[in-house]
């Protein structure tokens, strides 16, 4: 009886997780389009799935394991059952891997309920709860109607009149098991994620941030909008303004919450959670109320949480409403400080920071809706080229005394020194000063183009201003391509990023370099010499925009070492660094939650114990200063380097590399 | 049957004129949309808001190029939501130096708003305050200057709020058609966004120029900066130090004037200026 009815259940199983495809790839291809190609994207499929997937999934090595015996195990059954039991190819060795992979699909979901029996706040519940037994549901049945095919139970066992029932009973159970697995992988179960999930790592509308055998990619710089073209939406108003690739990355979500634990909004009771808003996505990209959202919510100030089942939409309503609510509120899109903590966390390889942005750019350029202090500031960049409207002339006063050379005068040189917007910010013209010190010790070349510079365009982007950073940005880019320069180098990360990353795309291509990268280059050749440190302990707080945006976390690192300071690193360091709240424009939008972002920074550096903290961003330095009553004091690596440096002697100056005796440099200045 | 016509008059909506200029940056000179005058079409908006129906015009008389286009593009962009009619703005095309009062006035006379609202005072160009002024001369409507806010519209009346020194309203009442204009009492204006911005068009209407005879025969020359006279205070405590530097000082000397006939009040005016020495 099972002979005839298995086939039955499992291609009326397949056909309709068939149509449910269909109908899935009809909501996402509501975007708008997006040139991807298909046929490279699915070859490159299984890399990116085994590589850079695995890769994030890997850090958590429990829960990989535990997908790599479900999923894996899951893959191999399906397959295997198709062919022995759809098509009834009664073969014992397929009989045996079906068995065997059934069987590690149990084990895997074994352990998968044990992480369901007290799962931690940040998962998602409802749907996801009965996940565990559905796939044991699968698995068991699939082991059970197994058996008789390579003799290790009796034919007869569930032929006779008797066993009836059981095989009934195991046909329910089969059913279950093949309901989740294909029907609901395709029709909004939690086993979407395998369907959606796959796709979007193939068609990735950012497939340079995939690596490939030559090495690791990197892809962090955001997209431009068409500002030429008037039909091009400017922003995304509605789901159906996404690009389809974006939507399909939204449905990949497993709601599994690592990017709400690393959010440092949604820590700070903000009302942001990533996972929440990319939950909303879907559920504008679909159609209906975000009723049936079984994880944390937005916080909100003081409440603890919006209450879920308030907002709804549609593929062509409006994402954020004009008045009231609609899919999501403005403060939940200006809560995010662009720190890419969710990007970089995110298995699934959403990209949520590419979608705010996308929103706040409709909200700033279509509606004239950018809060609290951001009108003002885009205003002060378009008359002033600078966020704090000062002078433009005045942006060299804090060096009149150093007598710098400028580029308008040399023409060429090897070292463009990018001062950014710190330059009319006291604080960080210390470090401005520290690092014209650094270079003049190292007999560097380099020059600034003092005030033919203007603000990157870094804020006006971020705050979706996106004609006020093209306008910035083509300025800039025309007054370089006036002289000859070999390298950029900065103290400020965000200028950093956007020159080296986002200017390329609009035709401006240097090789920037952060001063930390610069100082341990100059290090290394040779041509600075520090005295020994004397200090307390130092942790060292990676800037997002240094980091998780350009992957350095090494040469600020190598730096403190050549200074001789051992970084007391913070929990959170390196690509798992805590935000320091400044980015993205989050201090002019200012959305308020219960906790600081900086405060629960400086928290960190107090728990690491050390008494100083050395930063590489001019942003970071403005916040942590900012927080009160800190236990730690903050520095640019810049003032460290500035104030360990020593005289030469005749012999360094002879230029010998110091690469190989780089950890003995402390002994060689004694001498 | 009476509150309903009175419904459907208050649905009606105004015709509101906004003029507005070009504005000047006080730091970098950069063009911009004016600050004044944004209040003003600020204000138009939340009449607009308050009374459905209203419509919205916005009149700049001047020379079109790449910059003064950018600089009025500002204004145009403060209009965002559909259906304000804010889509386009009236321009009167004349050459750098001519006047615009005539063709503003021109202009308004024969499109006849019945509220028209400007900056106080041009942030190039003069710069005297003199425009609104001489806008009402040559209309003969009232002109009430520093508005605060527009409080209602009603029966060809509106009730507006006028901004005092030390931060004293005066409400009034005034039949339309009328001229207010605005200054920084005023409430801020709105974000202006690239997207209404870039797609608003302007319709371009010739004038036949007059050229600014007054302003030909002017020396101009950049202003210099004048030195600032000292407060010399002499307080014992901080309370003291912070309302000397919080509060103006009082005017000294004059009188008020109040229930008094226009006869009166001329005549008082007309003493104290030959007091001054302002007419001989």
């Amino acid at each position: 009886m099972l002979e005839t009815l298995l086939p039955i259940l499992i291609f009326t199983a397949l056909a309709l997780a068939v149509i449910g495809a269909l109908r899935r790839i009809r909501l996402w291809r509501q975007g708008r389009p997006s040139r991807v190609n298909l046929f490279k994207g699915l070859v490159a499929l299984p890399r990116r799935y085994l590589v850079d997937l695995h890769h994030v999934v890997g850090r958590d090595k429990m829960i990989s394991n535990t997908h790599v015996a479900t999923a894996g195990g899951f893959v191999a059954a399906a397959v295997l059952m198709i062919l022995v039991h759809g098509l009834g190819i009664a073969n014992p060795l397929l009989g045996g891997l079906l068995l065997l992979a059934s069987a590690s699909m149990f084990v895997g979901s074994l352990f998968v309920a044990r992480r369901r029996l007290n799962p931690p706040a940040r998962l998602s519940k409802g749907p996801w709860m009965r996940l565990p037994k559905s796939l044991m549901a699968f698995s068991i049945s699939v082991f059970l109607i197994t058996l008789p095919t390579v003799g290790l139970l009796p034919e007869g066992l569930l032929e006779g009149s008797s066993s009836w029932l059981l095989a009934l009973v195991l046909a329910g159970v089969v059913a279950w098991g093949l309901g989740e697995m294909f029907f609901g992988m395709t029709w909004g179960g939690p086993m979407k994620h395998a369907f959606a999930g796959a796709l979007h790592l193939a068609f990735h509308r950012r497939a340079e941030r995939f690596s490939t055998k030559k090495g690791g990619g990197r892809s962090t710089g955001l997209k431009a909008l068409n500002l030429e073209d008037e039909a091009t939406p400017l922003g995304v108003e509605k789901p159906a303004d996404f690009t389809w690739n974006q939507l399909l990355g939204f449905d990949a979500c497993v709601q599994c919450g690592r990017c709400e634990a690393v959010c440092p909004a949604f820590a700070a009771g903000q009302p942001l959670n990533p996972k929440k808003l990319i939950q909303d996505m879907v559920v504008g990209m679909a159609g209906g109320s975000d009723a049936a959202y079984a994880g944390s919510p937005h916080p909100s100030q003081g409440l603890g949480g919006k209450p879920v089942g308030e907002h709804a939409g549609s593929p062509h309503g409006p994402i954020v409403a004009l008045q009231g609510k609609a899919l999501v509120d403005a403060d939940t899109l200006w809560s995010c400080t662009t720190c890419r903590a969710c990007v970089e966390e995110c298995p699934m390889m959403i990209e949520h920071v590419d979608a705010i942005v996308d929103m706040r750019r409709h909200l700033t350029l279509e509606r004239g809706k950018t809060p609290n202090k951001g009108a003002e500031v885009l205003d002060n960049l378009i008359a002033t080229d600078n966020p704090g409207g000062f002078d433009p002339g005045s942006r060299l006063n804090w060096a009149a005394d150093l007598n710098l050379p400028l580029m308008a005068d040399l023409k060429q040189v090897d070292v463009l020194l990018w001062l950014g917007d710190g330059a009319f910010d006291m604080r960080n013209q210390r470090t401005l000063r520290a690092l014209v010190k650094v270079l003049r010790a190292a007999e560097v070349d380099f020059a600034v183009l003092g005030t033919e510079e203007r603000d990157s365009g870094d804020v006006a982007r971020r705050l979706g201003d996106e004609a006020t950073f093209q306008s910035l940005a083509k300025r800039n880019i025309a007054t370089l391509a006036q002289y000859r320069f070999l390298q950029i180098v900065t103290c400020d990360p965000h200028s950093f990023h956007v020159l080296g990353n986002e200017y390329g795309e609009l035709g401006g291509i240097y090789d920037v370099r952060h001063h930390s990268t610069f100082i341990a280059e100059l290090f290394d050749a040779g041509r600075l010499t520090f005295a020994p440190w004397k200090g307390g302990s130092v942790t060292y707080h990676d800037p997002c925009y240094l980091g998780r945006y350009n992957g350095e976390y090494e040469a600020p690192r190598n730096v403190l070492k050549a200074l001789g300071i051992e970084v007391k690193e913070m929990e959170r360091s390196g690509f798992r660094s805590r935000c320091c709240g400044g980015g993205g424009g989050a201090p002019i939008t200012d959305i308020p939650g219960e906790r600081r972002i900086p405060d629960m920074r400086m928290n960190d550096v107090k728990e690491s114990g050390a008494e100083l903290v050395a930063v590489g961003c001019p942003q970071c330095t403005a916040m942590l200063e900012g927080v009160v009553d800190a236990s730690a004091e903050v520095r640019d690596i810049a003032e460290l380097v500035a104030d360990a440096l020593v005289e030469r002697s005749a012999d360094d100056v002879s230029g010998a590399s110091r690469q190989t005796t780089a950890s003995t440099a402390a002994e060689e200045v004694i001498l | 049957m009476q509150p309903d016509l009175q419904q459907k008059q208050q649905q009606q909506g105004i015709d509101v004129a906004v003029l507005v200029s070009i504005g000047r940056h006080p730091t970098t000179g950069r063009a911009r949309r004016a600050e004044q005058d944004a209040r003003g079409l600020e204000l138009a908006l939340a009449i607009e808001a308050e009374l459905p129906g209203t419509r919205i015009s916005m009149l700049h008389a001047g020379s079109q190029d790449d910059s003064s286009e950018a600089a009025l593009r500002g204004y145009l962009g403060m209009a965002t939501g559909v259906g304000m009619g804010l889509e386009s703005m009236t321009l009167l095309e004349q050459p750098e130096g001519s006047d615009a009062i005539p063709a503003l006035a021109k202009h308004l006379a024969a499109t006849s708003p019945q509220l028209v609202i400007t900056g106080a005072r041009a942030e190039r160009g003069e710069g005297s305050g003199l425009l609104p002024y001489a806008l009402a001369e040559h209309l003969g409507w009232p002109l009430v200057n520093s508005l605060a806010s527009v409080e209602k519209v009603e029966n060809g009346v509106v009730t507006l709020l006028q901004a005092l020194p030390r931060g004293q309203r005066r409400r009034l009442k005034v039949r339309l058609p009328a001229i207010i204009s605005v200054d920084e009492a005023a409430p801020a204006a709105r974000q202006s966004a690239f997207g209404p911005a870039r797609r608003a068009t302007f319709a371009i209407t010739p004038t036949t120029p007059e050229a600014d005879s007054e302003l030909a025969q002017w020396h101009l020359a950049p202003a210099r900066k004048r030195p600032k006279r000292l407060k010399i205070v002499k307080a014992a405590s901080a309370r003291d130090r912070f309302k000397a530097a919080a509060s103006k000082s009082e005017g000294k000397g004059g009188q008020v004037l109040t229930d008094v006939t226009p006869e009166q009040g001329a005549e008082a005016i007309y003493q104290l200026l030959k007091e001054e020495d302002v007419l001989r």
